[in-house]
């Protein structure tokens, strides 16, 4: 007896909205170049990206706030391979970026700096794309840099 | 063992898109049945979350994608998943969390978000077939159902115009409820005349997939007579699963419901289902399914549900009311938020709270029953006005 | 009560009225089949159908498998099953999976197949019939594809016919 195996696919694709918050944030994001968050009046803290309701005390969240692009790098991994396991031509950066007031971070990719001058606690900013490049994305960012000193 | 009593209930709009996520729908029913009950989230102990396959939403780790707007954050949580008899295996799994005595207070949370699987969530549906012997012949969900109802056609001489007495039946229910997605006037001519997808199945013989979401909250007795002067409480559960091995079974009778409904009744001392069971929300992803589950429950005769359905007998004033919400086939089916619904409209049947949907002459007990996978499981919740009866509590 | 969701057109969806993220996996899989398809699998390349039986319960079981799930205990022998049988059940299907209409039907079945115990079916295709003369009961036999285009699977047979 030949033992043998079976090959087939699930053929899915998927389309995702973006939820009543994120449906705002983006539009926003796409159209003022800003980012936004929600605050929580009873945990007095912003979450960004912004939620309708607060997970811990499921107050509904109707307050607005704009988050200045300016944070920290919480953490950060450098990626040498892609998803496939194939090597990059350059490494790339990705970390996760605090801002004041906010809980938890954003990821992000951060650009134009060597991996090895990277420090926890640096400030970086987010650059934006151009407006007429902008769709209502998270791409709309197109990068975090490090904030030069002087 | 304490009993259990639900007291609180919540529905968002069942809708074929949806702009919110999957976790702003969970928030949205969450909400509605915690305002409902009085209580905030901190009041809750434990959160039930049912929701159906991953692939429908494309998420993978569902259960705990969807945590936060289910108001599982920092709480003992767990997700269950038994195809499209979730809806009403999440509130057992609620009643177990409260009836064990390890919490007093339990949120159950149902989602679902089909929209988000393109072209169809039939694609997602296609692997319930086995991947050797079933998919490589071209196989879609529709075959099932369809080779299901044909059988149960042919063993009692059924016509399809006395199933689409059910379509008919409930599209109009659905007329009065207002999270409907589907409420219409149709005819038995006009299901009769919609287009055969898969023969005996037409086009008005099925529900329409959605997005949406439910939720409920369970309390332990001495919780719930300080919150509501109307619990209603749960009388007995039940649920079995039959062999995936479909095509061994005789299709013209779902013995998993009756094993589950056995199990719920015994629980609850219901001797006499017919008699005792006054209003019913049998599962109805297709009108004949309706039929085939009040056979199933022991509320009728094998083979006799076409024709109590054609006497009046399951209209809302008839004796024994099916799907006053208008089920499935009238309000949408976001699979696991859709059998939590019928646990909440049997909730608000008991109370006298379902308005323009009420059932006349104040029942005192009622059933929800949820089905899935591959003709494989029955879910059954038996509810009532009155606390349960049966001093022996242990499932039979 | 107020009423929650927010319900979006088909056009509003698909055409990015509001912002959408679309992902296409690519979900691959190669399953192993088993001893028991395994076996079911060659048969077919040979042109049979091969069952099992339990000798606790007596069932005579098709597609075969490695353990009789009532007894709970492995199966006691192979054995072959007839590529004749009776239609259980069956449909006339007008679309595809994806809902599209197709050019002429499919007409899936239930075929309780001889040498099996009672009640014992397979899912297959019918063939070489008017859709409209199906019934239950009709007794139907296998259409096997030439041997040296079999390859192991259940396409081998490319549908049953009436006898």
């Amino acid at each position: 007896m030949n033992p043998r195996a079976w090959k087939g696919e699930i053929p899915v694709q998927f389309l995702y909205t973006a939820g009543v918050a994120g449906e705002r944030f983006f539009t926003r994001l796409r159209d003022q170049g800003k980012l936004f968050g929600t605050r929580c009046p009873q945990c007095k803290t912003i979450y960004l990206p912004p939620r309708i309701y607060c997970e811990r005390c499921f107050s509904g969240l109707e307050d607005w706030v704009e988050v200045k692009g300016r944070g920290k790098v919480f953490s950060y991994t450098v990626l040498h391979r892609d998803r496939k396991g194939q090597p990059l031509g350059k490494p790339i950066i990705v970390a996760m970026v605090s801002f004041d007031g906010v809980k938890g971070s954003l990821i992000h990719i951060v650009a134009g700096i060597e991996p090895k001058k990277m420090k926890i606690g640096m400030e970086v900013e987010a650059i934006f794309k151009d407006p007429a490049e902008r769709r209502g994305s998270i791409l709309d960012i197109k990068e975090f840099r490090a904030v030069s000193k002087g | 063992m304490p009993d259990v009593a639900i007291i609180g209930a919540g529905t968002t709009r069942f809708m074929r898109r949806s702009l919110e996520t999957g976790k702003e729908l969970s928030y949205e029913a969450a909400k509605m049945a915690l305002d409902s009950a009085g209580l905030t989230l901190k009041d809750i102990q434990a959160v039930c979350m049912g929701t159906a396959p991953d692939a429908f939403d494309g998420l993978h780790m569902k259960g705990e994608y969807l945590l936060d707007g289910a108001g599982g954050f920092g709480k003992p949580y767990m997700r269950g998943y038994v195809g499209g008899g979730t809806g009403v295996f999440a509130p057992i799994q609620g009643w177990y969390h409260v009836a064990s005595g390890l919490f007093d207070i339990c949120l159950v949370v149902c989602e679902e978000k089909m929209s988000s699987c393109q072209p169809h969530p039939q694609g997602a549906f296609l692997t319930i077939f086995d991947h050797t012997t079933e998919r490589p012949l071209g196989p879609n969900l529709l075959w099932i159902f369809a080779l299901e109802m044909n059988r149960y056609m042919t063993t009692y001489g059924i016509q399809k115009k006395d199933i689409a007495l059910v379509s008919v039946k409930n599209k109009k229910n659905a007329m009065d409820n207002p999270i409907a997605q589907l409420p219409m006037e149709i005819t038995v001519d006009d299901v009769l005349k919609s287009e055969v997808l898969a023969w005996p199945v037409q086009r008005l013989d099925v529900s329409p997939t959605s997005d949406g979401a439910a939720a409920i909250v369970l309390a332990s007795e001495k919780v719930a007579r300080k919150l509501t002067n109307k619990p209603v409480w749960i009388q007995g559960v039940g649920w079995s699963l039959d062999t995936s091995y479909w095509t061994d079974k005789d299709l013209c009778y779902p013995r998993y419901v009756e094993k589950a409904a056995r199990m719920a009744y015994g629980m609850a001392g219901v001797k006499e289902p017919k008699k005792e069971i006054n209003v019913v929300e049998p599962y109805d992803p297709f009108d004949y399914k309706e039929l085939h589950h009040l056979e199933g429950l022991l509320l009728c005769d094998k083979g006799d549900a076409p024709r109590i359905t054609a006497d009046g007998v399951t209209q809302r004033n008839g004796n024994m009311p099916a799907c006053p919400s208008g089920g499935l086939l009238g309000c949408g089916n976001p699979i696991a938020a859709s059998g939590l619904m019928k646990i909440s409209e049997i909730f608000y049947q008991l109370r006298g709270e379902a308005g323009k949907r009420q059932v006349p002459g104040k029942p005192l007990r009622g059933l929800a029953q949820a089905w899935g996978d591959l003709m494989q499981v029955g879910t059954v919740v038996v509810m009532g006005v009155d606390k349960p009866r049966a001093k022996g509590k242990k499932a039979r | 009560m107020e009423l929650k969701g927010k319900p979006l057109t088909d056009e509003e969806f698909r055409k990015g009225k509001v912002i959408t993220v679309p992902w296409n996996p690519k979900a691959m899989y190669e399953w192993d089949t088993g001893t028991a398809m395994g076996r079911y699998l060659d048969g077919m390349k040979q042109g049979k159908i091969i069952g099992v039986q339990c000798h606790k319960c007596r069932r005579i079981m098709v597609p075969p498998r490695d353990f009789c799930e009532l007894c709970f205990r492995n199966v006691d022998e192979y054995t072959e099953i007839k590529d004749t049988g009776s239609v259980n059940t069956f449909s006339i299907c007008n679309v595809s999976w994806d809902m599209k209409r197709i050019s002429s039907p499919l007409i899936p079945a239930v075929i309780e197949l001889d040498g099996a115990s009672e009640g014992m079916g397979i899912m297959h295709l019918l063939g070489e019939v008017d859709p409209k003369s199906v019934t239950r009961g009709m007794k139907v036999k296998a259409v096997w594809k030439p041997a040296q285009e079999r390859e192991g699977a259940i396409t081998d047979i490319r549908y049953f016919k009436p006898l």
